[in-house]
């Protein structure tokens, strides 16, 4: 799923109270920007897309890949999806240090694949003695984690507790997290909403690179004209649950106050 | 599972008349302590599994009669122990239904000290379900969900962000849970009956007082005060501490 010219798309009914999502976009860009109101669908889009909340009926599909499908009776459980998720709050766990908070998914995509392997990086990584940032065992076919700990420099946080960690590296450790398990779209939730001004400049670089040094595809929401600006290559414009305009992000947020 | 302690070699004389009377009351304290906090221990390992996973499905998940289960487990907290211990009998006696199934493999639990596990297991059980599901309900689920979306299967989950945000409630439980196992009388009672060898620290202190031995209730009384005492003074530090 590396193709790049996979497209994404998201044809999905929600109803959930008063609120109703009724979208049908097929996105072909990489990076992708849902801009709306508060209120008008945006986070219950990606919850849909990263299987947290069920559509009534649809299909949500990135490339061939089909993630949920009423008609046919798919739908993929969160964990098999390989969509990576930042939530607006973060959700970094509360009880685990960065190293086992960055390494969650990455172990997990490991036990899938062999049991023996992240119980043995899980002891090297205990010893308190870190060779490499991911600890022992880690080298080699994890070449995309390291890239990722180094693109988001990570590596001298590894140790601290989450607690301690202030809002710019808290935000690098969730995407850190998300990408360790190499997924085949990200999704961004308001990623710098929480930050002030001076910090959002130093981490929109950050998100610049995971564009383009990894390629990862982003759906990414914001509210914010600049980020949209300077990471998105299409927009799409939200309002009470529908899309009202979609297209190249300088021509949307021109018609948006 | 009784704990022998050697009767120190007295001879005859008043003197010694007094020691040994008192040398019973220490090997029975040492005896009816030590048996207690084993039946009460295993008694907690026992109702653990069940309780976690009972608390688990009351904070997480809807299904049909969830409100039945849910009052079902707290039965023992208002039913008299009395009439519980009596339903366990008529279960797990040799005609009940419980009973029946297990009798074919040798494993009798009426009157034996299997029976004092299953009465504390009941009693305690209801206290461990409350607190865990407590600490389950205060975890946040959207850790959960993310850990989902990280690849992590539902098992995983359960183990590596479930539990361990619930531990609070998860050892306050079991502490209570494990506390009201060293109290029970009623049900208890019922099932294992005052067998010597098998009797509890509530029932060997009800025994004494029946009989008039009042220094050996007191004796037996102050060590079920203290284990009451550290249980209660350790669920409230955990509590506190993180």
């Amino acid at each position: 799923m590396s193709g790049g010219e996979a497209s994404v798309v998201i044809d999905v009914r929600l109803r959930a109270g008063a609120f109703a999502l009724d979208l049908r976009e097929t996105i072909a860009a990489r990076t992708v920007a849902l801009f709306g109101p508060s209120g008008s669908g945006k986070t219950t889009t990606l919850d849909a897309v990263a299987g947290l909340r069920r559509p009534d009926e649809g299909v949500i599909r990135i490339g061939r890949h089909v993630l949920f499908d009423s008609r046919r009776g798919i739908d993929v459980p969160p964990y098999e999806r390989r969509v990576g998720y930042v939530p607006q709050d973060l959700a970094l766990f509360p009880h685990l240090d960065v190293r086992r908070n960055v390494l969650y998914g990455a172990r997990g995509r490991a036990a899938a694949g062999g049991a023996g392997g992240w119980s043995l990086r899980e002891r090297g990584a205990d010893d308190g003695t870190p060779r490499s940032p991911l600890g022992a065992g880690s080298e080699g076919a994890h070449g995309t984690h390291a890239s990722v700990l180094e693109l988001l420099e990570i590596d001298t946080l590894m140790s601290r507790s989450v607690d301690g960690l202030s809002g710019g590296e808290r935000q690098r450790v969730a995407l850190a997290r998300a990408l360790m398990t190499e997924p085949d779209l990200l999704l961004l939730d308001e990623p710098l909403a929480a930050l002030d001004l001076g910090l959002r400049d130093r981490i929109l670089p950050y998100l610049e690179r995971v564009r383009d040094e990894l390629g990862t595809p982003m759906i990414y929401v914001s509210h914010v004209t600049d980020e949209v600006r300077r990471v998105a290559d299409w927009a799409i414009v939200l309002d009470a649950g529908r899309a009202v305009r979609s297209g190249a992000p300088a021509e949307m947020l021109e018609s948006t106050p | 599972m009784p704990v022998r302690c050697k009767e120190p070699g007295l001879r005859g004389g008043r003197a010694d008349e007094f020691r040994k009377e008192e040398g019973a009351v220490t090997a029975e304290l040492v005896e009816v302590t030590g048996f207690t906090v084993l039946m009460a221990a295993v008694a907690t390992l026992v109702m653990l599994p069940p309780g976690v996973a009972v608390a688990w499905l009351l904070a997480r998940r809807e299904f049909p009669g969830r409100a039945v289960l849910e009052t079902f487990v707290s039965l023992p907290l208002v039913v008299p122990p009395v009439a519980t211990g009596l339903i366990l009998l008529k279960l797990f006696g040799r005609r009940g239904p419980l009973g029946a199934l297990l009798e074919p493999l040798g494993i009798d639990i009426v009157f034996t000290w299997k029976a004092v596990v299953v009465a504390m297991a009941v009693m305690g059980l209801p206290l461990l379900v409350r607190a865990t599901r407590a600490g389950f309900e205060q975890a946040d689920r959207r850790y959960e969900a993310i850990a989902a979306t990280l690849g992590a299967r539902p098992w995983r989950v359960f183990w590596t962000v479930s539990l361990p945000l619930a531990r609070r409630g998860l050892l306050a439980g079991t502490v209570l849970g494990f506390s009201r196992a060293i109290g029970e009388f009623g049900a208890t009672i019922m099932l294992a009956g005052a067998l010597p060898g098998a009797r509890t620290l509530s029932v060997a202190i009800y025994r004494n007082a029946e009989l008039g031995r009042d220094a050996a209730a007191m004796t037996l009384i102050a060590a079920a005060v203290t284990i009451g005492f550290a249980a209660v003074y350790l669920s409230n530090r955990l509590g506190t501490a993180s």
